[in-house]
């Protein structure tokens, strides 16, 4: 009997290859796989490039988009005149300061929310009615209070982070699997050991995709931050090259905090990457 | 098993679950009593909705009775117990863990210490034949490996009572028998008293020393069948005529029950 039912399931898996190797060929084509990935990057760079090109040359777009040249050269001109460091690292103290205010504040209020249904009433309409107001719009409120200079940047920058983190994180723990936390509880855990040993490590990816987002939104909110009578950074540059129309330097910094943004999103897929690798579903 | 001095290690005394939902009391559970003896293997079918699962709920402790009592070692079940160790139809391993840290976490959480809980996790490993797999995550297994881990896991918290909600209802046929197998195995080996919970008759028959049929709306016993084949079971059993028979006997039985709830 045995014999037989072995038999059956290698016919089954025969039909299986086969009718795999005959799909393959027509839903990819070949070459565009072997191309490697670094390869792809390259070469989507370089249509960036020639896009880029043609938008200096047609009158139009011309004055918005000097060549690539003039942009190169605008680092120089921003280094000379000391102020591309300085800028640079202003912005990223904003940032990563008003980010990692906002994280944890975020965090226990984003717990709260789901594990009491009042908190979660009273506070997640707000949170999701403020969330929808672009910072720009708050900014002079925050300035009558905070005056003007780096606190102003930072609380501009928290406010839009812990908007957008704590529903990322409270949305997290409420769609944990409600089975995760029978099964530890049959296993004898008890609340402590619900929140730190089920509930903690069910959120990290959420806690992870949060940190993106946070990211994102810091640097999004970057310009509106630095409205508020900063003294350096890439916003303020941006807008204050903006009254002398020069177009060079403000594409450069426009690229740059793209260029931070990936850097951003890198390192947070890397650490993604050690502390989420358990999950079922990647990218 | 006759002339044995049979313990009752599971009294379900008169139970009664109503659930209040928007559309009025709905009652899952109502006037169920049964005695469950030690190291008993019981089954229960039922068509869906005839709290089964809410039954099992109940004894695990997850869930509270609207009236009527649990007891477990003549104990009133007011809570969860490590005693009663719980398998789920969805594997509800954790994600985070790995195999080894799945079936040793009852084990770490009544503070064991790590070389222990280790070798008593490996242990059960080993009776489900995942030693491969020490340091897999689940995402890398198969439905059936996971449920082996999630037995495994149930078993290392030596619980004296093993509840099974469908445990492999998810799987496909060949690895359910194969699990129905093992499971018998272990069950002979290092006894429980089981109460297994399935939509499968077969299964029912094979695996329960009783099936309780369910009935639903409200949910009560219809019907407690005693199958007399004795263990070791295995496959092969499922073609005697006393296992037709059983079969036969509880298949028309259940149908009448799905025709009902059709009604």
């Amino acid at each position: 009997m045995k014999r037989v039912v072995k038999i059956v399931i290698n016919q089954t898996l025969k039909t299986k290859n086969k009718s795999n190797v005959k799909k393959t060929p027509m839903t990819k084509s070949n070459w565009v796989e072997k191309i490697p990935s670094n390869l792809w990057v390259l070469i989507s760079l370089v249509v960036a490039i020639f896009i880029w090109t043609i938008l200096s040359i047609i009158p139009n777009t011309s004055r918005s988009f000097p060549n690539i040249f003039y942009v190169s050269e605008s680092v120089v001109t921003m280094m000379q005149r000391g102020v591309f460091w300085s800028d640079i690292a202003s912005s990223l103290i904003s940032v990563l300061v008003g980010f990692l205010i906002g994280f944890v504040i975020s965090l226990p209020v984003a717990v709260l929310m789901a594990w009491y249904r009042p908190i979660r009433f009273i506070i997640e309409p707000w949170i999701q009615f403020v969330r929808n107001i672009p910072p720009l719009a708050y900014v002079p409120l925050v300035v009558i209070s905070a005056g003007v200079g780096r606190t102003p940047q930072i609380i501009v920058i928290t406010i839009a982070t812990f908007l957008t983190m704590s529903i990322t994180i409270y949305q997290g723990v409420r769609n944990i699997d409600p089975t995760l936390i029978k099964a530890a509880r049959v296993l004898g855990a008890k609340d402590k050991d619900i929140f730190l040993k089920v509930i903690a490590p069910a959120s990290l990816p959420f806690i992870m995709t949060a940190i993106r987002l946070g990211t994102a939104i810091g640097l999004t909110s970057l310009i509106a931050a630095e409205s508020t009578g900063a003294s350096a950074g890439l916003g303020m540059r941006i807008r204050a090259l903006n009254n002398t129309f020069e177009a060079s330097p403000m594409l450069l910094y426009i690229i740059v905090i793209g260029v931070i943004g990936l850097i951003f999103e890198r390192l947070v897929k890397l650490l993604e990457r050690r502390l989420t690798g358990w999950q079922e579903k990647r990218e | 098993m006759a002339g044995e001095e049979r313990v009752v290690k599971l009294k379900i005394d008169n139970v009664r679950k109503v659930y209040n939902s928007q559309n009025g009391e709905v009652i899952a559970l109502n006037g169920v009593s049964l005695d469950i003896y030690e190291n008993e293997f019981i089954t229960v079918v039922g068509p869906s909705g005839c709290g089964k699962s809410t039954l099992l709920n109940i004894i695990a402790g997850l869930e509270k009775t609207t009236s009527g009592k649990v007891f477990c070692d003549d104990q009133e079940i007011m809570d969860t117990g490590t005693e009663r160790g719980v398998v789920f139809q969805q594997y509800a391993l954790f994600p985070w863990l790995t195999v080894l840290g799945n079936v040793k976490f009852g084990l770490s959480l009544q503070g064991m210490k790590k070389e222990k809980a280790d070798e008593i996790a490996m242990k059960y490993i080993r009776m489900v034949d995942l030693e491969d797999f020490v340091n897999s995550y689940p995402k890398e297994l198969s439905g059936g490996m996971k449920q082996r881990v999630a037995i495994a896991r149930a078993y290392a918290a030596n619980p004296s009572v093993l509840l099974m909600d469908e445990p492999f209802g998810a799987l496909d046929a060949q690895t359910r028998t194969q699990l129905q197998e093992e499971l018998l195995h272990t069950w002979e080996k290092e006894q429980k008293t089981c109460f297994f919970i399935t939509h499968d008759v077969d299964e029912a028959i094979i695996l329960g020393q009783r099936v309780i049929i369910m009935s639903a709306r409200p949910g009560r016993i219809k019907e407690v069948v005693d199958i007399n084949i004795p263990y070791p079971r295995s496959q092969e059993t499922k073609i005697t005529p006393e296992f037709l028979e059983a079969k036969n006997y509880i298949w028309s039985q259940v149908y009448k029950e799905y025709l009902e709830v059709r009604k």
